[in-house]
């Protein structure tokens, strides 16, 4: 196994008297993808700015490339390429100015920056386009030109923060393959969502954050065997502001969660799942459709936080 | 260094590319400008309006229809001969400037009162209290225009005002004996001089005739200005104050810009890349900078294209002078987002100090016109020194060391805000 990239010992923040992150590590390897999931406030967004040397921590470190990133800021800025959650770019500016401006900021000369900027505009399918206004884009394409914006210096490492946000199905695959492409290539990179089902379809490791502490770290599958039970019962109620029983009292109920008719379920067995919907029956309940599913991150997430990611 | 040229150039872009708004920010200070150039005496070809005066003559004297005669042919006054009421309700609306109501026996009393024989005549003025300067001209004219044509008529050959008062005097009212001799033996040789000379009327005004008490000395206007060259323009000072204006205010709105950008994860973005803050804030700087000095160009431009103002100074104080002013705009652009945190607080701010520099500053209305220690303490105000100096290098033909003087005053300043903006600006974007 490679060495680590990014290396995150024990990062601490405090704004004020509130702790934002405490006592997090990470670390991230060329060609992988470390999926940063976590709710509202869970600290995601000052980790990393902690990690692109946007915020000096209060404690513990940050090493790049095995350099202390405090000490060497502006070398380890030059390896990192940040996508941030909102779009960054000057929109009546054609798109080629917009990556050669942030190839300048990070040093490069004239003509790099123009093959560079044809590069990395190919790659995110923009060549063509290149030399419109950012603001005649669609949301699909700024966002591709806001990931060229931080791949024009080559960094080795990338750090998306929710990159898909507003993004439409096409776009959405077109920015996934293009990041499958960076970590073919050995870019390491740190990736941060909402989105359940990016992640596990991008990451190779996950890191679930709350409250400024990471609660869970691995790969999926061994962050999934965590779980007690594998079996999820997923039941949508005819009557949507219907009482239910106490369901989780029930022998084999590991886990209940309801959105208004929609009933997510975490179940030793399927005895526990038999005897749920007798339960619902008893009362007069009769589910307008019911699925058996496999444990998933948001299952995990519920298991750990007693709350859902998009809370 | 590359970093510094690319953000300089994206500013710059920015700016260009936005038509609309680059067409109001060159527009509206030059019809501002325009406008009060015109207001403040234009190019000085124009004719002047004169003041406009209502007169009623109670009198119908000789003496009184002389003196209307006089005043209507002076070419500072717009006269009107009108009845007492609807002269003063002129006046009232602000249609006219002042009314002048001569009274009955105004011609007999003013002869007797100009030798001390007997009470002086009241002759009321209606006056426009708004228009002070107007009222000054027509107590002087009116003064003048008496003067000349009462001793006029009192000395004239067979003068009906002379015989009138050497009868009094003959009476010998309230007169010493020997003072009645002498005032007697002066209307003697009054009549004396009046017989040998006696003018015909045409010739009144020949030089040695008796026409009456005039002013005793003539003056030459000459305009304290360059020597060789065109006269004062008002669109020089104004294209200078609206320039000093609109400047300014360019300066706060990209201040407040740069607020608006540290909210948005663009700085962050920009933070994120190996750029120092002097690069940042200093791109910055001079991209306003350049701005502020391409936008007055562009004014001064079209000032001496279209409204004739010349420079009679030195082109390269003027030079000097833009840059000093474009600097200081720059830096007072970035410490009004030093200093007020917020976009919408530094606007706040910004209004404030804007509106108190252009005032102080003389580019409302010339400095000239403020009270003695308003004139001394705006000395200390920036936005003077870029009229003063704008001024220098324009109609006042000044040379290049008045201008570096001013140009160096504001520099020095720029440097003075850019510092502090350095030390206070709030480099992470807001929690």
């Amino acid at each position: 196994m490679q060495d680590a990239l990014l290396q995150a010992t024990g990062l601490r923040k405090n704004f004020g008297e509130r702790p934002a992150v405490a006592e997090v590590s990470l670390t991230v390897r060329p060609g992988e993808l470390l999926g940063l999931l976590g709710p509202n406030g869970a600290g995601k967004s000052t980790t990393v700015a902690m990690l692109c040397g946007l915020l000096p921590p209060d404690g513990g470190q940050v090493r790049l490339g095995g350099l202390d990133m405090q000490a060497n800021l502006g070398a380890a800025k030059r390896r990192i390429g940040l996508v941030p959650q909102e779009l960054a770019l000057f929109e009546a500016l054609s798109a080629r100015r917009n990556v050669e401006l942030f190839g300048a900021l990070y040093g490069l000369n004239r003509t790099q920056q123009r093959t560079r900027a044809a590069a990395v505009l190919a790659q995110v399918g923009l060549l063509e386009r290149a030399d419109e206004a950012a603001h005649a884009f669609s949301g699909g394409m700024k966002r591709r030109l806001h990931i060229a914006c931080a791949l024009v210096h080559d960094p080795e490492l990338i750090v998306l923060d929710e990159p898909t946000a507003g993004v439409d199905p096409h776009s959405r695959n077109a920015i996934f393959e293009q990041l499958e492409a960076l970590k073919r290539a050995g870019k390491a990179l740190l990736y941060t969502s909402h989105y359940m089902e990016e992640v596990e379809r991008l990451a190779d490791r996950i890191l679930i954050l709350d409250h400024g502490r990471v609660v869970a770290e691995g790969r999926l599958a061994e962050l999934l065997q965590r779980l007690e039970g594998g079996q999820g019962l997923d039941i949508e109620l005819a009557q949507a502001e219907a009482d239910i029983p106490p369901l989780q009292a029930l022998p084999g109920v590991l886990g209940l969660h309801r959105d208004g008719p929609r009933l997510r379920l975490r179940l030793a067995d399927w005895q526990a799942g038999i005897a749920v919907l007798q339960a619902l029956a008893a009362q007069g309940l009769r589910p307008a459709r019911w699925a058996s599913s496999r444990a998933t991150l948001e299952d995990l997430f519920l298991a750990l936080t007693g709350r859902q990611l998009r809370d | 260094m590359h970093a510094l040229i690319a953000l300089t150039l994206k500013d710059l872009r920015l700016f260009l590319g936005d038509r609309r708004a680059l067409l109001l920010t060159l527009l509206a200070p030059i019809l501002i400008a325009a406008f009060f150039g015109s207001l403040f005496g234009g190019s000085g070809g124009a004719k002047k309006a004169g003041v406009g005066l209502a007169i009623t003559d109670l009198d119908r004297s000789p003496v009184s229809q002389a003196l209307v005669a006089a005043l209507r042919a002076d070419p500072n006054l717009k006269l009107q001969e009108l009845d007492a009421e609807p002269a003063q309700a002129l006046v009232r609306a602000g249609k006219l400037d002042a009314a002048v109501q001569l009274p009955a026996g105004f011609g007999q009393q003013a002869g007797r009162a100009l030798f001390g024989a007997g009470p002086r005549p009241l002759i009321q003025l209606h006056h426009d209290p708004s228009k002070a300067m107007g009222l000054a001209l027509v107590e002087g004219l009116l003064a003048q225009h008496a003067m000349r044509n009462l001793s006029q008529a009192a000395f004239q050959a067979d003068s009906a005002l002379m015989a009138d008062l050497r009868a009094q005097v003959q009476r010998g009212q309230g007169l010493a004996a020997a003072e009645q001799h002498e005032l007697l033996a002066l209307f003697d040789q009054v009549a004396r001089v009046q017989r040998v000379s006696s003018p015909a009327p045409a010739a009144s005004n020949r030089a040695g005739a008796l026409t009456g008490m005039r002013q005793p000395f003539d003056t030459q206007r000459v305009a304290a200005q360059a020597p060789q060259q065109a006269g004062y323009n008002a669109y020089a000072h104004s294209f200078a104050g609206m320039g000093v204006q609109f400047i300014l205010m360019l300066g706060v709105d990209m201040g407040v810009a740069l607020l608006l950008l540290r909210q948005q994860d663009l700085w962050k973005r920009l933070r994120a890349a190996p750029v120092s803050r002097a690069v940042l804030l200093g791109s910055r700087l001079l991209s306003c900078a350049l701005i502020a000095f391409g936008v007055f160009v562009v004014l001064l431009t079209v000032a001496i294209a279209l409204f004739g103002v010349r420079v009679q100074g030195s082109w390269l104080g003027l030079t000097l002078v833009l840059l000093g002013f474009a600097l200081f705009t720059a830096a007072f652009g970035l410490l009004v987002a030093a200093l007020g945190r917020t976009p919408e607080a530094a606007r706040g701010l910004a209004i404030v100090a804007t509106l108190m520099l252009v005032m102080l500053g003389g580019a409302w209305v010339p400095a000239f016109l403020f009270p003695d220690w308003l004139q001394q303490l705006t000395l200390l105000v920036p936005t003077r020194w870029a009229v003063d100096g704008l001024d220098a290098m324009t109609w006042r033909g000044l040379g290049l060391a008045e201008a570096a003087t001013h140009a160096g005053l504001l520099g020095a300043t720029a440097l003075l805000l850019g510092g502090l903006a350095w030390w206070r600006f709030d480099w992470a974007e807001p929690a």
